[in-house]
């Protein structure tokens, strides 16, 4: 109190109004400027090289564009990229709880697994699993060492469209269980505790309160990890999947056409992982509510670019 | 008069250790129903570890714990005792509060998800019933205003009060508060401390952990000093912080009396 009037004395003698910094002078950025002139330069002669070098065969892409086979290539793409993915999270929040289980062998079991599916390249795990028929030759359900149920020959059970989902969505898992256990253990030990204290049991508290509480911090990295499946998904061409990548090289091996082909492939690409980009951040926002004083910002407020004044929280006290 | 009655919580030679620490040496401590009980103590005298056995966050080495003639963590069968499953001590623990130093509240919940979450998900309450308690509740800890606000943009005395209305929800026998007001600025503790005196009076069973000397003078039915993992004295708060008779009670609470 005394070093305030203090404070306002001293103002008060040097004969000055009090400051009001609602109409200051905002600070300016000469080197903003600059740096925008420069891109805005390069950017000019990237698109100068686009349009004017005959090369990128623009008409070329622009058939191929919607071609149906392209399409389609496309359509097997995501298809896979959704199921893989989906095997992937789902393995790989049993395999994260399962990393973080009080029973050793479920520990253990777990980590081995993660241990081996990332410790090998995707590929080879590909063509291993189009390959099993060398392996074993017939696949069959039944009583171990004892009598079976059913029983298929692999070659005929294990298609492309299979051996694609476990070679990719088993690979998969052991990254998404890491993702997923980072995110768990990034929860305090106290919420698990607050859970328990109220009567939940352990499944409880992980669904409840641990889990959504954890992916905030899980559903980034899986944003990459998706992208990184679409791209991902294109491994597939070895064993003759027809995806994206394989129908463009159908085609260009064809027409030799290879460079507006793969541009073709690429805008593809960016497009599907550009939607899936806005998606994430739909996410991300659903799974920050509460996480900041902040009050949760709206869908109009994030379409608009500009800069919103920060929301006002009431702080007001209410005394018993 | 309270001594007619069967004690709600019955500790018997509670041991625990850490290590090659000793925290918990044989603690016997009887706790009669609608009594409030300060538990008091030099920090690391193990008054958190004994409040974490009472509801079973922390598992006994030896002796027992009763509430309410049950066993916790444990069941009576032929002639033995034996452990129980995860799900069976859940049950136990929803007949027991427990409020956190640090408040421990769930951040990605509104405070009104936050009370109501175990009355509906684990005792299995209709909705509309639990958010009826839950709004009756925070109007008894003077939050009735703040029922869609996230706990982060809360003070700390108005979280401590969720997370007392949080325990109460399920209707607890007993209550454990470990430093409810630790974690306070000053200027908050007076909230805090208002609303558990209010319990005090309502005649909730009440345990709590704390270093604010005057709650334990004015809402204390006893007063139990800690010391190296046993109970070195206890009686009412008059006996106990006016005319302690074991030495260590006295350096203790000289501490405090200086100011
Ligand atoms: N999980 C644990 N692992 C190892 N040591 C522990 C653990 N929990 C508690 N301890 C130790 O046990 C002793 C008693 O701890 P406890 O938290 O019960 O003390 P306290 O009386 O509550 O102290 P304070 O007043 O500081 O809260 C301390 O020395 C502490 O370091
Ligand atoms: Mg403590």
């Amino acid at each position: 109190m005394s070093t305030m009037t203090a404070l306002t004395d001293r103002t008060a003698t040097a004969g000055e109004p009090p400051v009001d910094v609602a109409d200051a002078v905002p600070r300016r950025h000469p080197w903003r400027w600059v740096s925008a002139a420069v891109v805005l330069v390069l950017a000019a002669q990237l698109a100068h090289l686009l349009v004017t070098n005959p090369r990128f065969q623009w008409r070329v892409v622009l058939r191929y564009f919607n071609a149906e086979s392209v399409v389609r290539g496309m359509g097997t793409t995501l298809l896979l990229t959704v199921i893989a993915m989906a095997v992937g999270i789902v393995l790989g929040v049993l395999l994260a709880v399962g990393r973080l289980s009080r029973n050793p062998l479920i520990r253990s079991l777990s980590g081995l697994y993660v241990w081996f599916f990332r410790g090998t390249p995707a590929l080879v795990q590909l063509i291993f699993w189009y390959n099993l028929s060398q392996l074993v030759t017939r696949l069959s359900l039944g009583i171990p060492f004892g009598p079976s149920f059913i029983s298929a020959d692999t070659n005929t059970l294990i298609t492309p469209m299979l051996a694609a989902i476990l070679g990719l969505g088993l690979n998969e898992a052991a990254y998404m269980a890491e993702i997923i256990r980072g995110g768990l253990l990034s929860v305090e030990q106290g919420q698990v505790e607050a859970a328990q204290a109220l009567g939940m049991t352990r499944l409880r508290t992980l669904r409840r309160i641990v889990l959504p509480q954890a992916m905030r911090f899980i559903v980034p990295p899986t944003g990459s990890q998706v992208i990184n499946m679409v791209k991902a998904t294109s491994l597939v061409s070895v064993i003759a999947m027809a995806d994206m990548l394989y129908t463009v090289q159908a085609i260009y091996n064809r027409t030799f056409q290879t460079i507006p082909l793969l541009i073709v492939a690429c805008i593809w690409y960016l497009i599907i992982t550009s939607i899936l980009y806005v998606g994430q951040s739909f996410i991300e926002r659903r799974y920050s509510r509460g996480a900041t004083r902040q009050a949760p910002r709206s869908f109009l407020d994030f379409l608009k670019i500009r800069r919103t004044p920060p929301p006002v929280v009431d702080r007001t006290e209410h005394t018993a | 008069m309270t001594e007619q009655k069967q004690p709600l919580l019955r500790a018997r030679g509670v041991r625990k250790h850490f290590g090659n620490l000793q925290v918990l040496n044989g603690i016997d401590l009887d706790v009669y129903p609608s009594e409030v009980v300060v538990l008091l103590g030099p920090s690391g005298s193990g008054k958190s570890t004994f409040l974490r056995c009472v509801n079973h966050l922390e598992e006994l080495d030896g002796g027992s714990i009763t509430v309410d003639g049950e066993l916790v963590g444990y069941t009576r069968r032929g002639g033995r005792v034996h452990e129980l499953s995860d799900r069976a001590i859940a049950v136990q623990r929803r007949s027991i509060g427990m409020v956190f130093q640090q408040f421990n509240l769930f951040p990605h919940l509104t405070v009104l998800r936050n009370i109501t979450e175990s009355p509906i998900g684990v005792l299995g309450e209709p909705r509309a019933r639990a958010v009826e308690h839950a709004r009756e509740l925070l109007a008894r800890v003077g939050l009735a205003d703040k029922a869609d606000a996230y706990p982060r943009q809360l003070s700390g005395g108005q979280q401590q009060r969720v997370a007392i209305a949080r325990a109460l929800a399920m209707r607890p026998k007993l209550m454990l508060f470990d430093e409810p007001t630790s974690a306070l600025d000053p200027e908050l503790v007076g909230e805090v401390l208002a609303t558990m005196r209010g319990l005090a009076a309502d005649g909730l069973t009440m345990i709590v952990v704390t270093h604010e000397i005057g709650f334990a003078r004015e809402a204390a039915d006893r007063v139990v000093f800690m010391e190296g993992g046993v109970i070195v004295e206890q009686g009412t708060a008059r006996e106990v912080l006016e005319t302690p008779r074991n030495p260590r009670t006295r350096a203790f609470l000289s501490r405090f009396l200086d100011d």
